[in-house]
């Protein structure tokens, strides 16, 4: 359960950017290829969040989608399921998009 | 808090060389620690540093300029603060030319039995020393200390992965001498770990044959990132029904760099591969 220390991090990292200011919202980016489940960060969120300057606040999680290059073919596609394969069968692949693990802003109230 | 770390939340304890009690539970009581980050590798909380500086000044403050505008930018990694604690660990580390290695896997695919043997086989030509996580006890840390390697103990109380300061507590407690080898085993576990960077040179993942030859394909996070996948129990292979094949490919198509070394620490096969590893990798 490293969400729960993801969502601390959140907490903290905004709390320090803004001490004092209650926040209304907070908006996240969580990659399909991040390694994080935002429904666990969701359900982490109220809980860690009690007491402190976002507490009530909203949470929004955008889920940038997987993107990959092929360092053989060079073709770009996205990946199916957990294993970045492709179609020319290389598994020789750069990840583009997926893995953003990201406070991009927030409301303040 | 200590968000981060959990440390006075979670109540991470770390035990020294020589702290460890008779019965795995250690002789440091736990408390008086929970925030004597003073040293110099040891995490800062007063970010004096400037390390909140330069992300769009005049921008990300709020200082009223439009009163309607309530949104303010961030653009900050949820990780930043612990990668930046695994970079001043990286950096100590270097200066001192200690190879750290991070060594993860599911809880008794054999981490601590393959240390067990490393220690008492090769310990002295590598300066080994170990950094153990655990949720509870210094059992572990006691077999390694009793192996002849030095050691200190984490407890992550109810943390689930090591994170960088955790180690830099540990680095701090169990002082490895310049040159060394510290291989850093991290809590059993095949999902959290992954994501937290502790400062390592190098990844090592064990992948046992009693777990099944299906792990890295359903785990692909924690594998993906290794350097060296290390096969364990392999004398056990004629007993259990596990296609060495299948876990090559898999292997293979989730991480195409990774090396696998087939190692049993009960007879001792492939070690002597797995020690040129930990010597060419130190050097």
């Amino acid at each position: 359960m490293h969400e729960l220390a993801i969502t601390e991090g959140v907490v903290q990292a905004v709390t320090e950017r803004l001490p004092g200011r209650p926040i209304a919202c907070v908006h996240l980016e969580i990659g399909a290829m991040s390694g994080v489940v935002a429904d666990s960060v969701r359900f982490c969120f109220d809980m860690v969040t009690e007491g402190t300057t976002l507490e009530g606040a909203k949470l929004d999680i955008s889920q940038p989608a997987a993107r990959c290059r092929c360092r053989d073919c060079g073709a770009e596609f996205e990946p199916e399921g957990a294993i970045a394969l492709c179609d020319c069968g290389s598994a020789d692949v750069a990840v583009l998009a997926g893995q953003e693990l990201r406070i991009t802003s927030v409301e303040v109230v | 808090m200590c968000a981060t770390c959990g440390c006075g939340v979670a109540g991470v304890r770390v035990f020294g060389p020589g702290q460890l009690g008779p019965a795995g539970h250690g002789t440091s009581d736990g408390n008086g620690h929970a925030h004597d980050h003073g040293a110099g590798e040891v995490h800062d909380h007063g970010h004096g540093d400037g390390y909140q500086h330069g992300h769009g000044h005049g921008h990300n403050h709020d200082h009223g300029h439009d009163p309607e505008d309530r949104t303010v930018q961030i653009q900050q990694n949820i990780l930043a603060k612990n990668d930046r604690l695994a970079e001043d660990n990286r950096a100590w580390l270097t200066a001192r030319a200690i190879l750290a290695v991070n060594l993860m896997s599911s809880p008794g695919a054999g981490k601590t039995t393959l240390l067990e043997r490393t220690a008492r086989e090769a310990g002295a030509g590598l300066g080994l020393t170990v950094i153990e996580g655990d949720q509870e006890t210094t059992l572990d840390a006691s077999r390694i200390e009793a192996a002849g390697c030095p050691v200190a103990q984490i407890n992550t109380g109810a943390g689930c992965h090591l994170d960088a300061s955790m180690v830099a507590r540990g680095l701090h407690a169990l002082d490895p001498r310049p040159g060394s080898v510290l291989v850093i085993e991290n809590v059993g576990n095949l999902v959290c770990p992954a994501l937290f960077d502790l400062g390592e040179a190098a990844r090592v993942v064990l992948s046992s044959v009693t777990e099944g030859a299906d792990k890295p394909i359903k785990y692909p996070q924690m594998f993906r990132g290794a350097d060296l996948v290390l096969l364990t129990k392999v004398d056990l292979l004629p007993y259990v029904d596990f296609d060495t094949g299948r876990h090559a490919r898999d292997l293979k198509l989730i991480s195409p760099g990774a090396a696998i070394l087939p190692v049993s620490a009960t007879t001792g096969e492939g070690l002597p591969a797995w020690y040129d590893w930990l010597r060419d990798r130190a050097r």
